[in-house]
Parts: C-alpha cells; sequence; structure tokens
C-alpha cells in the first residue's frame, strides 16, 4: 500500500481535516491545508521578525533577504502604480510574501501546498480585484468606469472595444488565480509521477534500478525548475496585483 | 493502472476516519473528486485562508513593515548625513585654502611694502647723510683755502723782509758798512716786481 500511495500523484492534493468543527451548516474544519496556513504565516512571520531584530545598520546575512523581499515588492509598486501606490504595499508585500512562502513549502517532500488549490488562489485573486474595484469606485466614483472606455478609439468601435475592455476586466480573478493554481498543480503532479517511475522501476531488480536513474535524474531537475517556479509565480502574482492597483489609482489609460 | 487500485484502498481509512469525506471516499462514483476541485473543501479554505492572512497581513502591517522601512530609513539617513558632512568638510578645506591663499597674497603685498618703505627710507637717509658730510666738507674746504690764503699772503709778506734782511746782509759783507735800509726795502721792491 505504501508503495501504490507514493505513485499516486493526486493524494498529495488530499485535504483531510485534523480537527473537524462545523459552523451554521458549513465544514471548516482544521484540515492538513489549514496547518500549512498556519505554518506558512508562523515561518514567514518569524523569519521576517527574527532576522531584523537587530535593525543592524550593515545587515547580516538574513537581514539582507528580508531587506531585499521588502525594497524588490516597494520598487515593484512603486514602478507600476508610482508613489500613490505605495499605500497598498503592506497588501502586496504579504501577498508576495505569503505566496512564496506557500510555495517553497510545498516542495518538501510530504508537505502540502497550499496555493495548489484553485479556492485559495482564488480567494487571494478575489482580495485583489475587490482591493481594485472598491478602492477605485471609493476614489473616482463613477470616473472608475473610465477603465473599460479608453481614450482615442473611434465612436462606432466604442461598444465593441468597451465590452471587450469589460471582459478582460472580469476575466482577471480567473487568470491570476488559475495561473499560479495550474502552475502549482501542475509541477507537484510531474514531480510525483517522476519519483514514482524510480519506485516503480526499481521494483524490476538490477535493470529496473540502473534504469531508475533516469527519472530520477529527472526529478532532480524538476526539483530545481519547481524552485524557480514557486519564486517565478510569487513575483507573477505580485506584479499583477501591482499593475491591477495601478488601473484602481488611475483609470482613465 | 495502479492510480485506481490506490484510491480504493485509500478511500477506505478516509472513510473511516471523518464524516465529511464519507460522500466523496464512496467509490461508487468511480472517480473521486479531484481535490482541488472538490467544493466541499471550500468553506474550510477560505475561512482559514481568511484567519491566517489576515493575521498575517496585520503582523506584516504593524509590526515587520515598519521595522524594515524604519531599518532602510535609518540607513538612508546616515548615508545622506555622511555625505553632507563629507561634503560640509570639502567646503570648510575649500574655504581654508582659499583664505590662506589671500593671506599669502596680502603678505606678500606687505613684505613689498615693508621693503620699499625701508629702501626709501634707507636710501632717505643716507642722501641726508651724504648732503650733510658734503656741507661739512664744503665748509673745511672753505675754511682751508682761507687759511692757505691767509698763510700764503703772511708768507708773501714776509718774503719781503727776509729778501730785506738777506739783501742787507749781502751787501753789508760785499761792500761793508751800514746799509741804509729804506734804500735796501725800495730795491727789493721794484726786484719783486
Amino acid at each position: 500500500m505504501a508503495a501504490a500511495d507514493k505513485v499516486d500523484p493526486i493524494h498529495q492534493f488530499q485535504i483531510h481535516p485534523i480537527i473537524p468543527l462545523h459552523i451554521g451548516g458549513y465544514d471548516v474544519s482544521f484540515t492538513n491545508s489549514s496547518l500549512f496556513m498556519v505554518a506558512t504565516i508562523v515561518l514567514a512571520s518569524a523569519f521576517l521578525y527574527m532576522s531584523t531584530a537587530s535593525r543592524a545598520l550593515i545587515p547580516g546575512r538574513l537581514q539582507s533577504v528580508s531587506e531585499m523581499a521588502y525594497e524588490f515588492v516597494g520598487n515593484m509598486l512603486r514602478d507600476a502604480a508610482g508613489k500613490q501606490g505605495m499605500q497598498f504595499f503592506p497588501l502586496v508585500f504579504s501577498l508576495f510574501m505569503f505566496v512564496l512562502v506557500a510555495n517553497l513549502i510545498g516542495l518538501f517532500p510530504y508537505f502540502f501546498t497550499v496555493t495548489s488549490h484553485i479556492i485559495v488562489t482564488f480567494t487571494l485573486a478575489i482580495l485583489v480585484i475587490g482591493t481594485v474595484v472598491v478602492y477605485g469606485f471609493a476614489k473616482h466614483g463613477f470616473g472608475f468606469l473610465k477603465l473599460f472606455v479608453p481614450h482615442g478609439v473611434p465612436g462606432y468601435l466604442l461598444p465593441l472595444v468597451v465590452a471587450i475592455e469589460i471582459i478582460s476586466f472580469v476575466s482577471r480573478p480567473v487568470s491570476l488565480s488559475v495561473r499560479l493554481f495550474a502552475n502549482m498543480l501542475a509541477g507537484h503532479i510531474t514531480l510525483k509521477v517522476f519519483s514514482g517511475f524510480v519506485v516503480s522501476l526499481s521494483a524490476f531488480g538490477a535493470v529496473g534500478i540502473a534504469g531508475s536513474v533516469l527519472p530520477l535524474a529527472m526529478a532532480v531537475a524538476l526539483s530545481a525548475l519547481e524552485l524557480l517556479v514557486a519564486f517565478l509565480q510569487a513575483y507573477v502574482f505580485a506584479v499583477l496585483t501591482c499593475m491591477y492597483l495601478n488601473d484602481a489609482l488611475h483609470p482613465s489609460h | 493502472m495502479f492510480v485506481t487500485s490506490a484510491y480504493a484502498q485509500e478511500a477506505a481509512p478516509a472513510a473511516a476516519e471523518g464524516d465529511t469525506h464519507a460522500g466523496t471516499a464512496v467509490p461508487a462514483a468511480e472517480h473521486e473528486a479531484f481535490p482541488p476541485f472538490d467544493a466541499k473543501t471550500f468553506p474550510s479554505q477560505i475561512l482559514w485562508l481568511v484567519i491566517t492572512f489576515g493575521l498575517f497581513y496585520l503582523f506584516l502591517k504593524r509590526v515587520v513593515m515598519p521595522r524594515l522601512g524604519g531599518i532602510i530609513d535609518v540607513r538612508n539617513d546616515r548615508i545622506t548625513q555622511d555625505l553632507d558632512h563629507a561634503a560640509r568638510l570639502k567646503g570648510e578645506a575649500d574655504a581654508a585654502v582659499a583664505a590662506y591663499e589671500q593671506e599669502l597674497a596680502e603678505a606678500k603685498v606687505n613684505a613689498n611694502k615693508i621693503g620699499q618703505q625701508a629702501n626709501d627710507a634707507a636710501k632717505a637717509q643716507a642722501e641726508g647723510t651724504r648732503k650733510k658730510l658734503e656741507a661739512e666738507l664744503e665748509k673745511k674746504l672753505g675754511e682751508a683755502e682761507a687759511s692757505i690764503a691767509s698763510i700764503k699772503a703772511k708768507a708773501m709778506k714776509e718774503v719781503g723782509t727776509i729778501a730785506e734782511d738777506t739783501t742787507s746782509a749781502i751787501v753789508e759783507a760785499l761792500v761793508g758798512g751800514k746799509t741804509d735800509k729804506s734804500e735796501i726795502a725800495a730795491a727789493v721792491k721794484s726786484a719783486s716786481r
């Protein structure tokens, strides 16, 4: 059964309750997913908190990492949304750190990947788009709708362009969440499949063990790739968040 | 494939473990719902995501980001301060060099002036001394000339007397007898004329 479990690439995404909990007919149990969400924020918070504890003028390695992340996200937001956008810095920084640390934790064997579930990434995406819409209307009132009416478009094309703009805006939360979810899901399935090959091939004796070197090498290479993807997807998520927030700040483009 | 058999084996403990998974774990529908699309887990995930992310956001906003921002601001302030300090020191050094050069120029001018004055004073004094000496010499020369003239005049007067004495002596020796003094004087006078 253990061997069979190892080659089941979907098993790693299963959610099982640790502390069953029901509120108002909904199952809100504390699951393995919740556990890893807690682990994600505890690890990220602890790292950021401890590494900056000395407040050194000349930073050590860990403090440098924290400062780099902070300035990296800060510059990203300033470039995309200007000085005004800096009021969203805590949001973008939290999103970046949360997604990054969740992705990285997921790379450890037997660990659950929080971001491999569409509902998690979709909730984060809705948080971003919700912030954009609420702030946009609060700041510009109905002027925010100018977002859907680009300048310099001839009148007869306007209905078509506006329709396209609205569709593209509505599809943003979907594309934002599916991009992250699909990348993490596909990466982990691929890793699991190749690792499974190693186990399955080893079962065929000496030849199998010799042959299992190939999928093993592949799994090693994929692990490196997944490390890159983990960072890249966190970066992409943060960059797109910055660009959408820029729309909320400056709707007429 | 072994995937389905794994599921069959997996389903049993899952069903026994939690009532929530009972529905999905029953292998009646050949395929169990793909976990990420299993809507039964959505409320729990959303709730716990909201709780954990909310706490994370608050912690970063209240504690971590002010601290990181503070560290970076302090460093930037320190760098600006150091640069300002360096610029101020450079300004001071430049000012000192300028002041030094000005003083040097002033000192040169002063030295020239003092030298010139000393030179002029020395010249004037030398001139004065020379003039006084010249005047004194002139006076002495005049006195000397006057005394020479008087001595000469006196000598010239005595020459006549000597000549008369000599003449009378010579005449007495040659002629003998007494000689008339007045005659001799007249003769000397006529001879010396």
